[in-house]
């Protein structure tokens, strides 16, 4: 039997922990002494190369959730666990080609910078707040809750003193050194999960004779060929569009990704920065798959599932396997580095809409001296890191999973149609840019409350399982007829061999036979009924409003409907004209800051 | 040479083919990778037969595997694509551009 620690106070996790505690509050202190405007509490003063900021992009992005989550999710379901990692990618390219270079010539700190550059500030930076901030506060739940339940797991330490420390060290590496810390955090944490999982694969396939076909049969052998095919994940074509669509243009509307663009000098490090980041993240999800097989076969999903339903231990099990309790150790420390970077840049990035587009642009009408901003910018970090460790106890034990598909489907579409809008349209109207932001915004919180996701399986999760109890025992029942009729058919094979062998008794025989008929036609009646009653019951389990899981496909659709029509009735003569200074500094950079 | 103004930069024939290089190369990369994601994502909702073929005959691998980690790489690839464009013409366009206006 496979022994694991896990679970257990693991003293070589918590070292490797305050070592890399200690040398990021190292860093913040150095930060701190260098954060003093807006820019450089925003932006890092513009001074990370991209290939720093690639690196610290993909430390934003590659979350606790994608390595232990994707990971967990192949050792446990094989073949769809990869179909998501890739639906994780796909976004970055989007963001090079159409977003990137746009996005640092035109605007400063947020992307709302971006929307609002030809249009009018106040209702702009309104409605881009409130995109970025609900989608930073979903995103922050999600996190804090899964940084929770990981570390309770990992270190055993109760899940409120995890959300408090989690909390606390995010809180002082934004509020002390603002961005200049936060990419720093980033860009060790991405190193140290970058070389982590590394390593964790060179022991894995040294375990197979460097072969992955070996891996792949060994993976078959044990849990068959389904667990190398695609499977029950993507059922309905359109489900799995929308869900793909919701991914692949939420990232390009995550408002801390987004962010990041201004903390390189011009567009030219900033599409830099994206080919870096893609070529991390795509690494990282190899990887992962790869471990996530790796941990089926060499620990095997009886104790994975057993840790964890979910899998979430399987990239530290399989560690604990190849490389023991040091390794073990070391690759928790990374998993708790990985929540605290990506919680922090989350704050920043909600510290930065609550006041650079909030405070700044609609509460003082564009009018604050830095030091003024830079202070609010501060309070409201304090605020949002206070929000997201009460938010975290509170959701304790919460079923949290659809906060991230709602995150990325309000990404898609309240933040990312306006952005593009603003980006390549001219005709593009304040009107049109507002409507279409909080059109988004609704659509995909209603349409996700209304879909199975949330419906099903969180409103009315008991009738579900009532309902499930029911149909079981019905079937149960109806599998007890089933049984008779069978016992009965064989007696009458019986009778009806008496009948043809033996003329004397064959009155006898026909006349047991016509009675078992009657048996099995009374046995079928009963069956039937039975049947119909599982109808019945099937009728009473709850159906979800919305069919789809994921909102993406109508939410995007109605972001970019609404903001086309509203516009077309708005014409906008100012904006358009200032369109031809907008199209000179989007592509030749003239007047960028 | 005389300076052009900020204004008749975009009435430019040098701006335009900018422009006008920049959004084509940008449109068909999009494209490009919509239709290798929404492939993939095709394949798996219309054609999961496919997907489960063996790779090789008595080898465990399917097809799936290596389509997926493909779609992964060329997704990082086409951004190398892009990057390769930017930093061969792009950037010397828009070097050429900012001459003439001085700036």
């Amino acid at each position: 039997m496979h022994q694991t620690i896990i679970g257990q106070t693991n003293p070589v996790a918590i070292a490797f922990f305050v070592l890399f505690v200690l040398t990021t509050l190292g860093i913040t202190y150095w930060a701190a002494k260098r954060t003093r405007t807006t820019k450089d509490f925003y932006a890092a003063g513009r001074s990370i190369t991209g290939f720093q900021n690639g690196l610290a992009l993909a430390g934003d992005y590659m979350s606790a959730a994608s390595f232990l989550g994707i990971a967990g999710l192949v050792s446990t379901k094989g073949y769809d666990g990869l179909i998501y990692s890739v639906g994780w990618l796909v976004g970055w390219p989007i963001i090079m080609f159409l977003i990137s270079e746009p996005l640092r010539n035109l605007g400063k700190y947020t992307f709302a910078d971006v929307v609002a550059y030809r249009l009018q500030q106040r209702p702009i930076r309104a409605a881009a707040a409130a995109g970025s901030i609900v989608v930073v506060l979903t995103y922050l739940i999600a996190q804090m809750v899964g940084a929770g339940t990981l570390i309770k797991l990992m270190f055993g330490l109760p899940f409120e003193l995890a959300i408090v420390v989690t909390g606390g060290l995010m809180i002082s590496y934004v509020l002390f050194g603002g961005m200049i810390a936060t990419t720093w955090v980033q860009i060790i944490k991405a190193a140290l999960l970058l070389g982590g999982a590394t390593l964790l694969v060179i022991l894995t396939l040294n375990s197979f004779g460097w072969s992955y076909g070996e891996l792949f049969t060994q993976a078959e052998k044990l849990y068959g060929n389904k667990f190398l095919e695609p499977g029950g994940l993507v059922t309905s074509p359109i489900d799995a569009f929308s869900l793909g669509l919701a991914l692949m243009f939420g990232t390009a509307g995550l408002p801390h990704i987004l962010m990041r663009f201004y903390t390189v000098p011009d567009a030219k490090a900033a599409r830099k920065s994206v080919f870096y980041a893609t070529g991390f993240i795509g690494y990282f999800y190899i990887l992962t798959v790869t471990i996530g097989f790796g941990a089926a076969v060499l620990v095997g999903q009886k104790i994975i599932m057993g840790i964890d339903k979910g899998g979430n231990m399987a990239g530290p099990l399989l560690a604990e396997a190849l490389g023991g309790n040091i390794f073990l150790g070391f690759l928790s420390a990374v998993a708790f580095a990985t929540i605290l970077a990506v919680v922090s840049g989350l704050t920043l990035a909600g510290a930065s809409a609550l006041s650079h587009d909030l405070y700044v642009g609609v509460i003082r009408r564009g009018v604050a001296n830095e030091k003024e901003e830079v202070k609010v910018a501060k309070i409201a970090t304090v605020g949002l890191g206070i929000c997201a460790i009460l938010l975290g106890i509170l959701f304790k034990g919460q079923n949290v999973a659809f906060l991230v598909g709602l995150t990325f489907a309000i990404a898609a579409s309240a933040n990312f149609p306006a952005l593009l809008m603003s980006i390549m349209w001219k005709k593009f109207t304040t009107a049109g840019a507002v409507t279409s932001i909080y059109t988004g915004l609704a659509v995909a919180v209603v349409l996700l409350i209304l879909s199975p996701t949330v419906w099903i399986d969180i409103v009315h999760k008991d009738d579900v399982t009532k309902v499930q109890a029911q149909i079981k025992e019905i079937d149960a029942a109806s599998g007890g007829i089933d049984a008779q009729i069978a016992d009965l058919q064989k007696q009458i094979v019986a009778a009806d061999a008496i009948a043809k062998m033996k003329k004397k008794e064959k009155v006898a025989a026909e006349q047991k036979n016509a009675e078992l008929q009657a048996s099995v036609t009374a046995k079928t009646g009963e069956k039937n009924a039975l049947a119909a009653k599982k109808k019945e019951a099937g009728a009473a389990m709850p159906k979800a409003i919305f069919p789809l899981k994921n909102p993406g496909i109508y939410s995007m659709a109605a972001a970019f409907l609404i903001g086309i029509l509203v516009s077309l009735m708005t014409p906008d003569k100012a904006s358009q004209d200032k369109f031809a200074d907008e199209k000179v500094r989007e592509y030749i950079g003239i007047g960028a800051e | 040479m005389s300076k052009l103004k900020k204004e008749d930069i975009l009435d430019d024939p040098d701006f335009k083919d900018l422009s006008k290089q920049k959004n084509t190369i940008s449109t068909i990369l999009t494209i490009l990778e919509l239709v290798i994601y929404f492939g993939f994502i095709a394949l798996i909702a219309y054609n999961k037969p496919y997907l489960a073929q063996k790779l090789s005959e008595g080898g465990s691998a399917t097809k799936g595997i290596p389509i997926a980690v493909g779609t992964i790489i060329l997704s990082w690839v086409l951004t190398g694509i892009y990057i390769w464009w930017a930093n061969k013409k792009y950037d010397v366009l828009v070097k050429k551009v900012k001459d003439k206006i001085g700036g």
